[in-house]
């Protein structure tokens, strides 16, 4: 299997606060890795070097052998990678479907091909019965569901989940486990997902990389990691129920 | 929105509005005029503040610059309109660029993309004060004689000349708006309004997209200062770079409905009849208040803003059953 995307060692600080330091990981192509640890570990930190929001102080940021670091958000994303926001940013004013129809937007300029690319999108993520609704009115889980789609939308090689499980209830939380393992099998996607939620994780993940005070300190199955005692001690806790 | 009964009232609008010369006396088709000047200017600046999110306190700015360039060339040198007006659109263009430039490269957005339009619109106001090319404060006056014939090729000639133009150039905005809106530039647009963030992550170069609308909306509303110049033949610094001309072209997308396309259209035409209507009233009634079109302006928008947050245009879209 080759690899999709190489993280080698990136480092990025505000002003004093080192969010990330000399982080090192890969995601090979087809792979479902999580990315886990306690808050403020530098998870979405990290997220933002990939996606592009920071450019890293130190490391490199390779996607399928070409160097993005340092990219712009958009440029990463007509690169090939889409992200979903841990805090959900609706187009709140426009439709559900619209909201998808922009992110289709980035393969084509013509808006009917989008609106059907958009509408497949729609349907599988199950937001079908929402379509026309403007994106304000639509709950947390089906803004999370909304995110998803967006990022879908956008034909992503690489997708990078920023806890769209959080607050979902547990049979949402494996529909949407199915449907990421849908597009894992049937689409060939690859996918970095940052989760707290562990049924999740263990549910998806082939790999999982932790995450504490900026640097790396485990990696590996996920049966291995949680059972290796750092993660537990500053992480899943000594009574960790998973 | 229902588009089949969308475009019959717009059908029917456009029909009475081009027989309306052969009925309605000069009062009543130089208050249409003005409500369609609105209209256009209104529209123009919606590219930018309704469409695109980017509030433009100083849209007076290219009225102005629009309005000076054609008016001096024919001023000075005889030359009409038709070429003035291209002039005009690359002038302001490049000012609108200038301005888009400086704020979405350095992160200027929001009331500070808003104080910087208005930057420019007064000191453009006060550079022209001391231009005499232009005229300078005492201002520049085209020769205005009793014109029975329309010299098209001068932008020359009865009043309904200038009505039929400014009529094809509100209808022509509105086209062309209705056009952007469902093109892949209104989505982005719409998108970056919305969420800039979001519309980045989703492959949008919001700089460039932005660009583009400042570049829109100025060039449009150039050419309603060319209309203007040779509709009212006189320009003064102090009037047409005027901030309250940059809030008269706003009122009416607002009141009408930001980021809609009937918004501007209604919005003129309220307010440019209301405003009128009392002045009339009062008149009439042997009352004469200075500054009461402004106060009136005031309470309306006051209105507006506490019972219709949206404008008027959506919720009597509703009731026309135009859309859900």
């Amino acid at each position: 299997m080759s690899t999709l995307l190489v993280v080698d060692g990136a480092a990025k600080s505000f002003r004093g606060l080192k969010a990330v330091q000399n982080a090192s990981f890969e995601v090979p192509q087809g792979a479902i890795v999580g990315l886990i640890g306690p808050n403020g570990a530098g998870k979405t930190t990290l997220f933002n070097l990939i996606a592009g929001v920071f450019a890293p102080d130190a490391g490199t940021i390779a996607f399928d052998g070409r160097s993005i670091g340092g990219l712009r958000p958009d440029e990463v994303c007509r690169a090939g990678i889409g992200r979903t926001f841990q805090i959900v940013k609706p187009f709140a004013g426009l439709s559900v479907l619209d909201n998808i129809v922009v992110g289709a937007l980035v393969r084509t300029k013509h808006v009917a091909e989008a609106r059907a690319v958009a509408e497949r999108t729609l349907e599988r993520i199950g937001l079908g019965p929402k379509r026309d609704l403007p994106a304000s009115s639509l709950t947390l889980p089906d803004r999370k569901r909304l995110e998803v789609a967006r990022a879908l939308a956008t034909r992503p090689r690489l997708l990078l989940l920023d806890e769209v499980m959080a607050g979902l209830r547990p049979t949402e939380t494996d529909q949407m486990v199915e449907v990421f393992r849908d597009l894992n099998r049937s689409d060939g996607l690859t996918i970095l997902l940052i989760e707290h939620v562990m049924r999740a994780v263990m549910a998806l993940a082939q790999h999982i990389v932790v995450l504490h005070h900026g640097e790396i300190i485990a990696r590996g199955a996920p049966q291995d990691v949680v059972k290796d005692p750092a993660v537990l001690e500053c992480y899943l806790g000594e009574e960790a129920d998973i | 929105m229902n588009e089949r009964r969308a475009l019959v009232l717009l059908g029917v609008l456009l029909a009475v509005l081009l027989v309306l010369p052969a009925f309605a006396g000069s009062y009543l088709l130089s208050v249409v005029t003005l409500i369609l000047f609105f209209a256009y200017t209104g529209q123009a600046w919606n590219v930018m503040m309704g469409f695109a999110g980017q509030l433009s306190l100083g849209h007076s700015l290219y009225v102005g610059v629009g309005a000076y360039l054609a008016a001096g060339i024919f001023f000075h040198y005889g030359i009409g309109p038709w070429a003035g007006v291209w002039l005009a659109i690359a002038a302001c263009v490049a000012l609108g660029c200038i301005i888009g430039f400086l704020a979405f490269r350095f992160g200027i957005s929001g009331v500070y993309f808003a104080l910087l339009t208005i930057a420019f619109a007064e000191f453009t106001r006060i550079g022209f004060d001391h231009l005499q090319w232009f005229g300078g404060p005492g201002g520049l006056f085209l020769k205005v004689a009793q014109r029975d014939q329309v010299d098209l090729a001068n932008f020359r000639g009865p009043p309904t000349m200038y009505y039929y133009a400014i009529l094809a150039l509100a209808a022509g905005a509105f086209a062309l708006c209705a056009w952007l809106l469902r093109s892949r530039a209104g989505f982005y647009w719409q998108a970056i309004r919305e969420n800039e963030e979001a519309a980045q992550a989703l492959g949008i170069n919001t700089f460039r997209w932005k660009m583009l609308a400042v570049a829109i909306s100025s060039a449009m509303t150039s050419v309603s200062g060319v209309f203007f110049a040779f509709y009212y033949n006189n320009l003064f610094p102090e009037q047409i770079f005027h901030i309250s001309r940059s809030i008269e072209i706003i009122l009416g997308p607002i009141i009408g409905g930001v980021g809609t396309l009937f918004g501007p259209v209604i919005g003129a035409a309220v307010l440019t009849l209301l405003a009128d209507g009392i002045t009339e009233l009062l008149a009439a009634m042997g009352v004469e208040v200075p500054g009461i079109k402004q106060v009136f302006y005031g309470v309306v928008l006051l209105a507006v803003v506490m019972f219709l947050p949206n404008g008027i245009w959506p919720p009597l879209a509703r009731k026309l059953g135009l859309s859900k």
